[in-house]
């Protein structure tokens, strides 16, 4: 058995951006995911951080096939899940799950915690028989965490925190090898977050689950993962043990945006110096030539950062970074310089009064 | 006498078929110039109605607000409508966590900041043109003789906040109350709309009111922290106390929860059991009781008042002792 349970090859996600009266010009495409390489190993927590509408939802949904890939493809457990198809893509669905940001917009309201778990049995030819089904569904709820009175309530009787737990079981009850979490806890109370967060590295030990734990709080992230990728407008910028991109970030946006992150501790909060980056996030309908951090990166240097679009390339065993003068920043060689902001039109590549077709990102089209 | 002092306000709702709902419930504090307090707490706490309520923004009927809010030595809640309208041009301003829906959709930034000026600072067009350029500067938005002319929708969020906080600005407000003006934003951007407020309370003196659920925000900004926990304050000390050593067990809950970037590896996260949803009416008993490891039987008997001990406000029967564990394993 290889130690690597995913690898995904050159993922590329585009939007068409449609146009005319019947919507039927493409005028563009939004470069939502451009060309990522990742592996995850068995058994570990891989954490996909990055600010908003830089791509993680959309690239982990296109694992799943749930977006088709523009291209690429990704291989699990050895078979490569972008080809399969029928019954062989049923079979294979059932050892990835998904547990999303608001589970009350991914939980059927009409239905009882019972059938929503037997449902997921059902599809997969799981339900075998009454009694060990029940006893199955009880298993599950003390393992989330619920009493087994839950069965017959109804997601909204239960607070946000109890509903993520049934979102957890849902997936947990076809046995899944690898669990995709998309924002699992940023729709929670900052008091319930630490619950579900616990909850699903207790699960994980007990049950030997592979994560992919998308988020944009770099703390949660940190805490939870044992390698974290950094994505910035659609690319992996970075890739380190959680440990490593904290002690020693070498991207330069991935400095910048460790150093923004406030710390609950007035002390700490004093004494830092922050990287404040000028100017917004480039739309991923019109990303910058070449680097594409180029336009914000305080370190740029002149023509090649323009570009040339730096690779993902490995500077230190298991820490990989995407900047041509990492080294040179990193050993103080390239001092940062003052960056003048630079517009950033909304509607670049978009008339304003035409919106744009989609929603801003996948967050804002499941939770509206 | 402070610039801003609020004093046992409390907010009741009155719905229909329902029992009145206490949002708010006795809150107290003060805001000098150069000041910024902190509101703190989860959702449903009563944060944004006590913000509302000082601005005089709450629906007139179905809410029934007591206590003072005195501003310069005005009670502002004795004010009338007009006289409020006029208050909030001039004198108090206000930053919410959603700018599109603070900002006219179909008037461009550069009017809705030049409307200000004209309205309260009594300038005329063409000077308020070039005010309206300077404050769009001054908050980091680019090209700003540009932007004068766009609409909201052509900001992006970071920039809508930016001009959310610049018409708030025009009329030089000596009171600011931003209700989690940094929220709905990246990190990135957060981090320079939070410099820009700093820079506002140093330069300018004015006195900020910040409310936020982040505690690493408030860590950084705030002179003076107050937790709310269902509608009451129950823990009010300067930041640096406050983080250092939690003594209400709400407090010291978050603290112990909330996972740090600068934490240790491995270090695990103590979750506060239950939620929101479990709390018990503070009428004779604390809120907090259902989930509070420190609880008492005295707890579900007594509402605690809020007294000054330990260099704080406090508001508990049982408060944590530092250095001590927290008090149970919290099952998950
Ligand atoms: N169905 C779609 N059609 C067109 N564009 C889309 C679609 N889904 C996502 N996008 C675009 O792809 C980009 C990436 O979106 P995505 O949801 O993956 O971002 P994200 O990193 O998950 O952001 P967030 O943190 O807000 O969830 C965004 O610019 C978004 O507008
Ligand atoms: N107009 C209203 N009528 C009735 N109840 C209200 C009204 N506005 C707010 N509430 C209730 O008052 C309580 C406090 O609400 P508030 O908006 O102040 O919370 P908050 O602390 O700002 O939370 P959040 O962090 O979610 O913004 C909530 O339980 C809310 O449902
Ligand atoms: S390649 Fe150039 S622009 Fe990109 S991060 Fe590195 S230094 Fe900055
Ligand atoms: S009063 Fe009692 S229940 Fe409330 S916080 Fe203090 S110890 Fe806990
Ligand atoms: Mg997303
Ligand atoms: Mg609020």
């Amino acid at each position: 058995m290889s130690e690597t349970l995913v690898s995904v090859q050159d993922m590329k996600v585009h939007f068409p951006i449609k146009r005319g009266v019947f919507m039927d010009r493409t005028v563009g495409y939004v470069y939502a995911v451009d060309g990522v390489d990742l592996e995850i190993k068995r058994g570990e927590t891989y954490g996909l951080v990055g600010e908003s509408g830089c791509g993680k939802s959309t690239l982990g949904r296109a694992m799943l096939r749930l977006n088709e890939p523009t291209a690429g493809k990704m291989v699990f457990d050895g078979q490569d899940f972008s080809a399969l198809k029928g019954e062989e893509l049923r079979k294979m669905r059932r050892r990835i799950q998904m547990v999303f940001q608001d589970p009350l917009s991914s939980l059927d309201p009409r239905q009882s915690v019972e059938s929503i778990l037997i449902e997921g049995l059902r599809a997969h030819d799981l339900d075998e028989g009454k009694e060990s089904t029940s006893k199955r569904l009880r298993e599950l709820l003390s393992a989330v965490g619920l009493p087994s009175t839950a069965l017959r309530k109804y997601p909204h009787e239960f607070s946000g925190g109890q509903r993520q737990r049934i979102g957890i079981a849902r997936a947990l009850a076809l046995n899944p090898d690898l669990i995709v979490a998309d924002e699992p806890v940023s729709a929670l109370d900052v008091s319930v977050q630490a619950q579900v967060v616990n909850l699903l590295e207790e699960l994980q030990d007990q049950f030997g689950l592979t994560y992919l734990v998308i988020a944009h709080d770099l703390a949660v992230v940190k805490h939870i993962s044992d390698r974290v990728g950094v994505m910035y407008l659609g690319g992996l910028v970075e890739e380190a043990t959680a440990e490593d991109l904290y002690a020693e970030p070498l991207h330069p946006y991935t400095r910048a945006l460790l150093s923004a992150i406030p710390v609950p501790d007035p002390v700490v909060e004093d004494r830092r110096e922050r990287i404040l980056l000028a100017g917004d996030l480039p739309s991923p309908a019109n990303p910058p030539s070449g680097c594409r951090f180029h336009t914000r990166c305080p370190w740029r240097q002149a023509s090649r950062c323009d570009t040339e679009r730096p690779a993902l390339r490995e500077l230190k065993p298991g820490h990989k970074v995407a900047c041509h003068y990492a080294e040179q920043i990193q050993s103080g060689e390239i001092q940062p310089h003052e960056v003048k902001p630079i517009l950033v039109e909304e509607g670049d590549t978009l008339s304003p009064d035409i919106p744009l077709v989609g929603p801003a990102s996948v967050t804002e089209a499941l939770n509206p | 006498m402070a610039l801003l002092e609020v004093r046992d306000l409390t907010v009741v709702f009155q719905r229909k078929g329902e029992e009145p709902f206490r949002a708010v419930d006795g809150v107290s504090f003060d805001v000098e110039p150069g000041q910024t307090v902190g509101l703190v707490g989860e959702s449903g706490c009563g944060k944004s109605v006590t913000s509302l309520a000082i601005m005089g923004l709450l629906p007139k009927r179905g809410a029934k607000i007591t206590g003072t809010v005195s501003y310069d030595g005005t009670d502002l809640l004795k004010l009338s409508d007009r006289e409020m309208r006029d208050r909030r041009g001039r004198d108090l301003g206000m930053v919410f966590q959603d700018p599109l829906s603070s900002l006219n959709p179909v008037v461009p930034i550069g009017l809705q900041v030049t409307e200000v000026l004209e309205r309260h600072r009594g300038m005329p067009r063409k000077e308020a043109m070039i005010e309206a350029k300077d404050l769009l500067d001054k908050v980091g938005i680019p090209d700003p003789n540009r932007r004068l002319k766009e609409y909201p929708h052509q900001l992006s969020g970071g920039m809508r906040q930016r001009a959310l906080i610049a018409i708030a600005l025009a009329c030089r407000p000596k009171l600011l109350i931003a209700d989690e003006p940094t929220t709905a934003l990246d990190v990135t951007i957060q981090a320079q709309i939070l410099s820009l407020m700093k820079e506002l309370v140093q330069d300018l003196g004015t006195a900020l009111v910040m409310i936020t659920h982040d505690l690493g925000v408030v860590a950084g900004l705030c002179d003076e922290v107050n937790v709310l926990y269902g509608g009451k304050v129950v823990e009010k000390a300067m930041r640096h106390k406050l983080f250092a050593e939690p003594r209400h067990p709400y407090t010291h809950g978050l603290l112990a929860s909330i996972p740090r970037l600068d934490a240790a590896p491995g270090e695990k996260l103590t979750p506060i059991r239950g939620s929101v949803a479990d709390n018990i009416p503070w009428t004779s008993a604390c809120a907090f009781a259902p989930r509070c490891p420190n609880a008492l039987d005295v707890c579900r008997a007594e509402t605690p008042a809020e007294v000054e001990k330990l260099g704080r406000l406090l508001r508990c029967h049982n408060p944590v002792v530092p250095g001590t564990p927290a008090a149970e394993e919290v099952p998950v």
